[in-house]
């Protein structure tokens, strides 16, 4: 469903701060796929989300997304098969707008927006329902400014959103770093029933290798810029911290201090 | 009616007739959060066509607005264009457009830097006519309707879903982008929106003092910041969109009451934009001084028990 062929991108090329980020990828994603991404900083797994995304142009190489070759196209056409949710819970939302206008917006992903009013009369009943879901008590703030929800709620609602109009793709790049590990908790069980429910094919970038191993079918482990460690079924499942440890010592030739990984 | 009540009489319809000007500023200054200052120059740009259209051509001054407003769409269309499609900062991007379009202002009004419409038709001259009222109560009656027909338009346009959308743009624009909005667009659709009401406005301001002058936009977009702040200031932090509209416009109002106001108390005129500048410069400073006085103030050494 999802394939990346020889995908490479380096940033500030031919400068003092050239970085090569994705050097060659490939990667083969079969239809409600959920992968966990896993490796340290720098290792190119947000450069993978945001190339897949259309947030920079790649340099070389392929992205087929269900057949349609969307290399090239730019982040706002891509938008219609995707779902994102980013680690910067001030990034998903518009602050100064009421939560159901935020809805509103996302359930025109990929539509054409035209003069028609921004919030239709029965869609306000569908995302009374929908925010009822997420058990936090937004559906009696359909109007409040999203500025005034906690980073958790706006987690939570930026996933609603990216699930609202279902996706062909979820890139979820680090969406509980940024919360307190009971709110980080709530948002991914959250995520694992949102993806659940809508058989939803998705990329998780995450730094908690117990996540990683525990949620989703498959498991990626990247290192500069490539993939060194791909790991489904079974195998995935009966994965260890150690494994994973031992396997990034193996990569990285064993200097992985000093990184977020080991506080997972 | 005495000379004072007169004088503000006219300053109360030249203010409406600017909050048209206003409206065109609150688009980009405070939607899109962009601060446009191609404004200047489209003001004087209505202002000039529609001198030059009637002087010249004999144009129906109605006609005449709308050509202003097609003149004002594009001179938005120039910003949009250095802004969306070759990354000028905004700023830069509208001090582009507004030097340009002094020299074509000087152009369109055929090299005169000043075009009057002493005994030309306008649409005031022409309700005047019709109604027997004077010419600042016929500014002020034909003012408020244009006023109150834009601010009709504008709510029900950022209601919609490319209103909606416009909105997100100023608000987030990487999420707008991630929910499939080119934000190239919706830049370039508030620009040039708000070039065309500036314009009209200066179209109307021309008709309304019978000449066009090249320099009639010198200072509008700080006139315009000035009456946004002054009717923020006014009526408070209103929440819905429609009374923040209104808001604009009776900033502009009281703007040029307080401008008629120092100058019946002798202030000279040359230093109205002086005042104008430390009303705006003040609106944007105390906010900031509050918050830092507060977080000094709030600094207690060693701690306190009653924190």
């Amino acid at each position: 469903m999802l394939e990346l062929h020889n995908v490479k991108k380096t940033f500030n090329k031919g400068t003092i701060n050239e970085k090569k980020a994705l050097q060659g990828l490939e990667l083969t994603l079969q239809s409600e796929d959920f992968v966990t991404i896993i490796g340290g900083n720098g290792a190119g797994k947000s450069t993978m989300l945001n190339m897949i995304a259309g947030v920079y142009p790649i340099d070389e190489g392929k992205i087929i997304l269900d057949g349609t070759d969307i290399s090239r196209k730019p982040e706002y056409a891509r938008a219609k098969y995707l779902g994102r949710v980013f680690q910067d819970p001030m990034k998903g939302t518009a602050a100064g707008m009421e939560i159901q206008e935020n809805l509103a917006l996302a359930y025109r992903r990929g539509r054409k927006r035209g003069l028609k009013w921004a919030i239709g009369k029965d869609e306000q009943v569908f995302y009374k329902e929908q925010l009822k879901a997420l058990d936090l008590g937004l559906e009696d703030r359909m109007t409040s400014k999203v500025g005034l929800l906690s980073g958790g709620q706006r987690q939570a609602l930026t996933l609603l959103m990216a699930s609202l109009q279902k996706p062909q793709l979820l890139l979820l790049d680090e969406h509980t770093a940024a919360l307190d590990p009971k709110t980080a908790a709530k948002v991914l069980a959250l995520t694992e029933k949102i993806i659940a429910e809508h058989h939803l094919t998705a990329m998780m970038v995450t730094h908690n290798m117990k996540d990683a191993i525990r949620l989703g079918n498959r498991l990626i482990m990247m290192h500069e810029g490539r993939i060194i460690y791909d790991v489904a079924g079974e195998e995935k499942k009966n994965l260890q911290v150690s494994d994973l440890l031992a396997k990034f010592e193996q990569a990285s030739g064993g200097e992985f201090a000093n990184d977020r990984m080991m506080l997972a | 009616m005495s000379g004072v009540a007169l004088a503000m009489l006219g300053a109360v319809s030249q203010g409406v007739l600017w909050g048209l000007m206003v409206l065109g500023v609150y688009i980009t200054y405070k939607i899109l959060d962009i601060a446009d200052l191609t404004v200047d120059g489209s003001f004087a740009l209505g202002g000039c066509v529609c001198a030059a259209m009637i002087a010249n051509k004999g144009m129906n001054p109605i006609l005449a607005i709308l050509i202003a407003l097609f003149a004002g769409l594009a001179a938005g269309a120039v910003t949009g264009f250095l802004h969306t499609v070759f990354d000028i900062p905004a700023i830069l991007s509208g001090i582009l457009t507004q030097i340009a379009l002094w020299s074509i202002n000087l152009r369109i009004m055929g090299g005169k830097s000043n075009v009057p419409l002493l005994k030309a038709q306008t649409i005031f001259s022409e309700v005047v006519k019709a109604t027997g009222l004077t010419q600042s109560q016929v500014s002020l009656i034909v003012g408020l309707i244009i006023a109150a027909l834009m601010i009709v338009f504008l709510y029900w346009l950022f209601g919609t879903e490319i209103g909606a959308a416009l909105r997100a743009t100023g608000n987030n624009e990487a999420m707008i982008r991630a929910l499939g909005v080119d934000t190239r667009k919706t830049k370039m659709i508030a620009l040039m929106l708000s070039n065309g009401l500036v314009a009209v406005s200066g179209a109307l301001v021309c008709q309304s003092q019978k000449f066009g002058d090249i320099n009639m936009g010198t200072g509008a977009i700080v006139i315009g910041l000035a009456s946004i702040v002054i009717g923020e200031v006014l009526l408070g932090r209103l929440r819905s969109f429609g009374s923040r509209l209104i808001s604009a416009v009776v900033g502009s109002v009281v703007y040029f009451l307080i401008r008629a106001i120092v100058l019946q108390l002798g202030m000279d005129a040359n230093d109205m934009k002086l005042l104008s500048a430390v009303i705006v410069a003040l609106a944007l400073c105390v906010p900031v001084a509050i918050n830092k006085w507060k977080i000094r103030s709030a600094y207690k050494e060693g701690g306190s028990d009653n924190a």
